[in-house]
């Protein structure tokens, strides 16, 4: 053991000294009677991620299956997008033909340098919280490593309906099995990056993608 | 390891008067701290489950605290097994030291940092200065304290007693961009343009962080411009720095605290970007992650059973947000990384009461208890001001010098205890003061005094002694 660690944790000790020795951290109740679980119906639910979604001024749009590569292809031309980068296990029978993807897997990694010159990154997400409008990336099928929703200055998420979730606990609960298990990063993401450093004025984009398109597919 | 000097910081008093008197920085302060102010109000008011959240956020983190050993090994042996490395450091001359080895191992002139007031408190960046290593700011609010050379102000803002305007011309000579207008948007710009370029290149990250699990091992940066994302994901070699108290027992806290902090500090139902790591993935991300875990004070804290709430602490800044003396004098009066509220009780733990600038802190407060209403894991921080004072007090009677000791308000005091002690005495002071006090008394009231008195009636106006008082009437009265 390292003299700093020895000597911290024995600092510890001698300041805890007057807790009794039987105690254990779970005598310590906590009682966890906040929500926990959503009551909201599904379309209400996913009404309810648009709406505040929405509020952080990422665009909002609700898609049937079939209706996906157009929708793609809409926001695309909207936002003056060709070069994109695709994450690994990403459908590709969704991109429309005048988009030149760029492909990252583990055998061709996009180096940091191409994806600075990407216009944007189409991914899918592995979960949604409609409480907080936020969705959850867990590097699993469709969205690939962290850094492929960094770069670009754009990013195109495709979410499913029954991947939203109502509540912050729900989002938390589903991911922990991957992070235990495997490790996986996680990345929550709620609107386009934003700063409210100045005056305390929120400002929509500083490093991150500075526009967020989410289509909802029902 | 050195021995710890003693290092007197400017008090409270000395310095909040020069900055009660800047009107610049007071309509900048007021400005700020009323937006976010009303913000936290209406966004934690959509929370029916808020108080339950509070109280799970104070229950989980006591919890910690009593148990701290045990959680760091576990998180020492989780972050380990999940391919990262540990380091335990005593104080900021150890963590310093640590950080340059490991920068200087990996050849590096250049860090990228996240912003994080762990390594402000070790004045990392200084550190790192004189081995000739510059590490870079990356949050925007951090940069402009680092251009400007001048001290955060806010744990959440920075750079909160700077307007757009000051900002422009901070950006003008020192990113050399003359046309730059003072649009927020534009500046964002700017600074998105000067980092871009320092991101990709970059090798080695250093961030501090807001959450450390112990069963897990995962660490959790939570901020809004994505600079934390770039600085976690993109470099090969990641440091992260990380006080003891930070850790949370299970993955499925954050569940409370992820809720607790947006809310409470930039008063978001969820703030842009939250990264959660767990050691190393292959293929993703730093392909080498240290954690350092400091002390630096923080075993002092918790050795106090009254103050030990005070490592309860998530710095979301809702406490600065409210308090009606930060609000008048800004974070520089503080004269520390952490002002505030919290940092009058944080500061004084940390440093010791020996230095008179950290023990002026717990007097900076009308213990008006806005702080605590808002705290969003229920320190109760007037209760600690109060205890402090009391400490500090004791600690001037064992420990005060000369001066100290025959200071007015210290001898004014022993000479009341000893009058209050014995009837006699009692009363052959009313005597004295009676006979003596017409000097004063005009209009029936007393409302100036001389000489070192006159400090208390400058906001006081005092009842002369009557001319019968309770226990005279008492002895004469006719049974």
């Amino acid at each position: 053991m390292s003299e700093a660690k020895n000597q911290i944790l024995n600092r510890i000790k001698t300041a805890l000294d007057e807790i009794p020795e039987e105690e254990r951290p779970e005598d310590i109740s906590v009682s966890r009677t906040y929500h926990q679980k959503g009551k909201l119906s599904e379309e209400k639910r996913v009404n309810l991620f648009v709406e505040r979604a929405g509020e952080y001024q990422a665009t909002v749009k609700r898609v049937k299956k079939k209706g996906i590569k157009g929708a793609i292809s809409e926001a695309c031309k909207r936002q003056k997008i060709t070069k994109v980068a695709i994450p690994t296990g990403f459908n590709k029978s969704w991109l429309p033909d005048f988009l030149q993807p760029q492909f990252d897997s583990v055998d061709t990694r996009l180096s940091h340098n191409k994806l600075d010159q990407m216009d944007g990154v189409i991914s899918t997400c592995a979960l949604a919280v409609a409480q907080t409008g936020t969705i959850i990336l867990d590097a699993g099928a469709g969205q690939g490593r962290r850094v492929l929703s960094l770069l670009p200055d754009y990013h195109l998420c495709i979410i499913r309906e029954d991947q939203i979730v109502e509540l912050v606990p729900e989002g938390f609960a589903q991911i922990e099995e991957e992070v235990k298990k495997e490790g996986r990063p996680i990345t929550f993401i709620s609107g386009p990056s934003a700063t409210s450093d100045i005056e305390l004025s929120r400002v929509e984009g500083v490093h991150g993608p500075r526009r967020l398109d989410i289509l909802v597919v029902g | 390891m050195s021995k710890k000097s003693i290092q007197h910081t400017p008090t409270f008093e000395e310095t909040a008067n020069a900055y009660l008197t800047n009107s610049q920085l007071r309509r900048n302060l007021g400005h700020a701290t009323h937006t976010i102010r009303n913000k936290r109000t209406k966004i934690v008011g959509e929370m029916p489950d808020w108080e339950h959240l509070r109280e799970a956020g104070n229950k989980l983190k006591k919890r910690v605290m009593r148990h701290l050993g045990s959680y760091l090994l576990q998180l020492e042996e989780s972050v380990e097994k999940a391919g990262g490395t540990v380091h335990w450091a005593r104080d900021a001359e150890e963590a310093n030291r640590i950080i340059v080895d490991l920068v200087k191992q990996q050849e590096a002139e250049e860090v990228v940092k996240v912003k994080s007031i762990t390594t402000d408190e070790i004045k990392l960046n200084e550190a790192l200065k004189k081995e000739g290593i510059q590490a870079l700011e990356t949050d925007l609010a951090e940069l402009i304290v680092q251009l400007a050379e001048d001290e955060p102000s806010h744990i959440l803002v920075p750079a909160i007693h700077k307007n757009r305007a000051e900002i422009r011309d901070l950006f003008q000579e020192k990113l050399n961009n003359k046309e730059l207008s003072d649009r927020p948007e534009d500046l964002a710009e700017a600074a998105r343009l000067y980092l871009r370029k320092k991101f990709l290149s970059a090798r080695v990250g250093i961030s501090g962080a807001n959450f450390g699990v112990a069963e897990t091992g995962t660490v959790a940066v939570v901020e809004s411009e994505g600079n934390g994302r770039m600085c976690t994901t993109l470099p090969e070699t990641l440091i992260t720095v990380m006080g003891i108290e930070k850790i949370i027992p299970t993955w499925q806290d954050f569940e409370v605290f992820m809720q607790l902090l947006p809310r409470s500090s930039t008063a978001e139902r969820m703030n842009p970007y939250n990264s959660f790591w767990t050691g190393v993935t292959p293929g993703d991300g730093p392909q080498e992650f240290h954690l350092v875990l400091l002390d630096n004070g923080r075993t002092n804290v918790l050795a106090d059973e009254v103050g030990r709430q005070t490592l309860n602490c998530i710095r979301c800044s809702a406490c600065l947000n409210v308090c009606p003396v930060y609000e008048r004098t800004g974070g520089h009066a503080y004269h520390s990384v952490y002002p505030g509220p919290i940092g009058a009780i944080l500061t004084p733990q940390l440093k010791g009461l020996e230095d008179d600038g950290a023990a002026s802190l717990p007097y900076a407060s009308s213990l008006c208890g806005a702080c605590y209403e808002v705290c969003p894991v229920k320190i109760d921080i007037p209760k600690v001001l109060v205890h402090l004072r009391g400490k500090i007090v004791d600690e001037k009677k064992r420990n005060g010098s000369i001066k100290q000791r025959l200071n007015p308000e210290h001898v004014g005091m022993k000479w009341m205890a000893r009058v209050f002690q014995n009837s006699k005495k009692y009363e052959r002071a009313q005597k004295i003061a009676r006979s003596g006090q017409w000097l004063f008394v005009k209009d029936g009231t007393i409302s100036k005094l001389p000489g070192q008195l006159s400090g208390w009636s400058a906001m006081r106006d005092l009842k002369p002694i009557p001319d019968q008082t309770f226990r005279g009437w008492w002895r004469t009265r006719n049974e």
